[in-house]
């Protein structure tokens, strides 16, 4: 394991811990106010209120402490932004269609397959297109989601780190079988994807012997679904 | 308490709005009424009305979720169920909700006027509103059945599909007019009809969430009306508008979308704040805390939610420049709301605090919408937006902001309000039991959506693979206990509307704004003689110690 899934795993989850630490500060800090005052200052405890009108450098305070921390987090999160959307040239491009509702993903050799198959450590670039209304493609592992538009070219990019399978789902509602419009990555040492890429079309891969069996039962719920 | 009731005091020789007999009596009396009380209740029957045929799908959606694969509905019927519950909520629900209620009912009576500045066109948009909500009901019995869009009608899918596309869209369109005219009529009324001496800093809180909102409302409904209409336009006459097959751009339509839906979250939202700044200081008994901050920040919300539409399309694709702008102004609009936040748990130091059922919503509201808020942020962030768009985290946000935000203030505002408008009190006791059903309940139906959607649960599936199986069980629980609340909560009022003890005192829980000051329930006019207003609202001058300087702004 390094550094998780894909290569955007590490930067989209240091600014995902950073945004739920925040969060669960001023969450904790407004709940643990409100339950004290309300203790301390019943009606029981406290029959005679007092007012309290404003306070300049409290209100100061907490508009500025939180502007800035907001600003923070979006910086972060405009840099790993950038990050996904400059795509490496030397990247291997995978053109990818989506239609209602399966994926199909098609290689610089021509040949086409209905799981993504990718090697380790290499950069990918997917090309998207729909055939007919929009679609999403996302990787949840690794970090990635793109809003697919019939008529438009679209990318993503990534590069896997550890030899696993993970799941694709289509993310932007397509219709009846939306729910079922699932496939997986297949990531693949530089040599066995060499071969596989090499085996020509009608060859179906026999990735499955790599999964567990958990994993093998569900891959085979989801062809099944995948055919009506 | 109410130490200057008798300066407006009205004698009970006058019939309360319930009793009175205008030009017409019976049903007719309600259904042809202008006054604004009358079309507040007609409004409460319909919204609420909806609202349970809405957590009825709900209810149904998160049963068929209950397990993966087939459970109760097929998943056509599903993807009918969360757009019909989607579209419900929306646009019969949460978007005239407060202020079609409660700002009818209650808006004049706070600026101290006789009624709203149009009254007969307000009794129209009630009508637009009734259209509207069987237009969108129509769907059901109809060939072709409900809808399967989802209630933001992407194109082309909603070019495509089978299903009646046409009737929820000009339900939309007709609801729009109702919510606009509303509109309309509330900015008209705060700037012509306030009582003498009632300047703007004078006005109750929830007055200037009204009038926010009625900007928002009179500025953004003509861009989704006339944006629907093209949908519709383009699905009879194949007019390439937004469908790439016919020539259109698909991403124009949701721009055009989002220009009116997100501002349209802050007519769902703003209304609420408004409750919430009107309820706390009469349950802690004092002054709320910075005044201003919280008018402007209204204000501020309103202006600046008109700029961020695009943050609904982070992973559609923008210019880089787009992506930037609309990501920083995502995060600088959360500012405003949580300035509100802050002043209103500072208003409850020192407070004397009685934490009756209205107080209890209101509390909850903070920490419900402290969550929506804080989840709002983290979508904001681009990077990991890219992560939570459309899938559980999503919904699980804004059923925080609206139910658990909007809603619940909703709740609130009843719990408050009902004793004067119906002159009934309700079983305090059980208001409050009511109430840990749906706070508990709802929490369980919804955290967990904010789980899974982090792990990649997209939203609008209709089944899941099997490791999101225990989020799901726990959410469909989570449903049970929240609607036992609910069913309990609303047997409560309505029990409390047939034969709950009678309530004729005009300040029952302290309050120092204008309704707590007339006749309970209000008479036709609401006033007497109108009031002449000298201080500004929530001003508790007996709780300040009378040599002690007290601070101001
Ligand atoms: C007991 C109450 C409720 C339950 C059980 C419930 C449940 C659900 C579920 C299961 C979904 C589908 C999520 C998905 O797409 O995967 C949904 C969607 C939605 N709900 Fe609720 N909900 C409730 C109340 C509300 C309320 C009060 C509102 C509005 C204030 C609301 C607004 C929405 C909206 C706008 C959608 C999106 C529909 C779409 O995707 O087109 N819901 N709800
Ligand atoms: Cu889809
Ligand atoms: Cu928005």
């Amino acid at each position: 394991m390094s550094g998780g899934a894909s290569n955007f795993v590490e930067s989209v989850d240091s600014v995902f811990l950073l945004s739920i630490i925040i969060s669960v500060f001023f969450l904790v800090l407004i709940t643990v106010m409100m339950i004290y005052f309300v203790i301390k200052y019943s009606r029981k405890r406290n029959p005679k209120a007092v007012n309290v009108h404003s306070n300049m450098m409290l209100e100061v305070t907490w508009t500025i402490i939180p502007m800035i921390l907001v600003l923070i987090l979006f910086w972060y999160g405009w840099v790993g932004y950038k990050e996904m959307a400059d795509i490496p040239e030397d990247a291997m491009t995978v053109e990818v269609t989506a239609q209602m509702w399966q994926w199909q993903f098609k290689y610089e050799t021509g040949k086409v397959a209905d799981s993504l198959f990718v090697p380790v450590n290499k950069a990918v670039k997917l090309a998207l297109t729909s055939n007919d209304v929009n679609h999403a493609f996302f990787v949840p592992a690794f970090r990635i989601k793109k809003d697919i538009f019939p008529g438009r070219d679209r990318a993503v990019w990534f590069i896997a780190n550890d030899i696993e399978v993970y799941d694709i789902f289509c993310a932007e509602y397509c219709g009846l079988n939306h729910s079922a419009m699932l496939a997986k990555v297949v990531v693949m040492s530089a040599a066995d994807f060499e071969i596989w890429l090499n085996a020509g079309n009608d060859i179906k891969p026999d990735y499955k012997a790599e999964l567990n069996d958990n994993d093998k039962a569900e891959t085979e719920l989801f062809e099944s679904e995948n055919q009506n | 308490m109410a130490s200057d009731a008798e300066v407006i005091g009205t004698n009970r020789h006058e019939p309360s709005y319930l009793d009175y007999k205008g030009k017409h009596s019976g049903i007719k009396g309600w259904l042809l009424s202008t006054d604004h009380k009358r079309i507040g209740i007609l409004y409460m029957i319909g919204i609420l009305t909806f609202f349970f045929v809405g957590v009825f799908l709900g209810f149904l959606m998160r049963l068929e979720l209950i397990a993966p694969g087939e459970t109760i509905v097929s998943a056509e019927t599903y993807n009918q169920l969360f757009t019909l519950h989607g579209v419900i909520m929306i646009f019969l629900f949460i978007i005239p909700g407060i202020p079609a209620i409660f700002g009818n009912f209650f808006l004049p009576i706070l600026i101290g006027a006789k009624d709203v500045a149009f009254p007969r066109l307000n009794l129209f948009s009630w009508y637009l509103y009734l259209t509207g909500g069987t237009l969108a009901l129509l769907s059901i019995v109809l060939p072709g059945g409900p809808a399967d869009t989802g209630w933001t009608f992407y194109i082309p899918y909603s070019v495509r599909t089978g299903t009646n596309v046409i009737l929820p869209l000009s339900a939309a369109f007709v609801l729009g007019f109702s919510s606009l005219l509303t509109g309309l009529n509330f900015i008209t009324t705060v700037h012509r009809l306030r009582a003498p001496g009632m300047t703007w800093f004078k006005m109750p809180l929830s007055v200037w969430s009204f009038y926010a909102t009625a900007w928002v409302q009179v500025l953004a409904t003509p861009i989704i009306a006339i944006t629907l209409m093209l949908v519709a336009i383009e699905r009879l006459l194949h007019i390439g508008i937004f469908d790439p097959a016919l020539g259109g751009d698909p991403v124009l339509y949701q721009h055009l979308f989002w220009i009116y839906s997100h501002p349209a979250v802050y007519i769902m939202i703003i209304p609420a704040m408004g409750i919430v700044s009107e309820i706390i200081p009469v349950f802690t008994h004092r002054t709320i805390f910075g005044y201003k901050f919280i008018a402007f920040s209204s204000i501020a919300i309103a202006l600046f939610g008109s700029l961020v539409w695009a943050h609904h399309m982070f992973t559609a694709g923008m210019s880089d420049a787009g992506q930037f702008i609309f990501s920083l102004l995502t995060m600088i609009v959360a500012i405003p709301s949580a300035i509100k936040v802050f002043n209103w748990v500072a208003t409850l130091y020192k407070g004397s605090i009685d934490l009756a059922a209205p107080m209890l919503y209101v509390l909850a509201f903070i920490f419900l919408f402290s969550i929506g808020g804080l989840t709002g942020v983290m979508q904001g962030v681009i990077s990991i937006n890219i992560q939570f768009h459309d899938t559980a985290f999503i919904v699980g946000h804004f059923h925080y902001v609206m139910f658990g935000g909007t809603g619940f203030a909703m709740f609130a505002a009843f719990h408050y309000w009902m004793p004067k408008m119906f002159g009934r009190m309700y079983n305090r006791k059980l208001a409050k039991i009511a109430f840990w059903f749906v706070f508990i309940g709802f929490n369980f139906l919804y955290f967990p959506m904010l789980v899974m959607g982090w792990l990649g649960m997209p939203r609008r599936y209709y089944d899941y693979l099997p490791q999101f199986h225990p989020y799901h069980l726990i959410s469909t629980i989570g449903s049970w206990i929240l609607i036992t609340g609910l069913i309990i909560m609303f047997y409560n009022l309505f029990k409390a509307l047939r034969s709950g003890p009678v309530v004729t005192e005009k300040n029952m829980w302290g309050g120092e704004t204008l309704e707590w000051q007339i006749d309970t329930p209000p008479i036709h006019e609401n006033f007497t003689e109108i009031p002449v207003i000298e201080e500004r609202p929530y001003m508790y001058k007996d709780n300040d110690p009378p040599v002690e300087k007290e601070e101001t702004v």
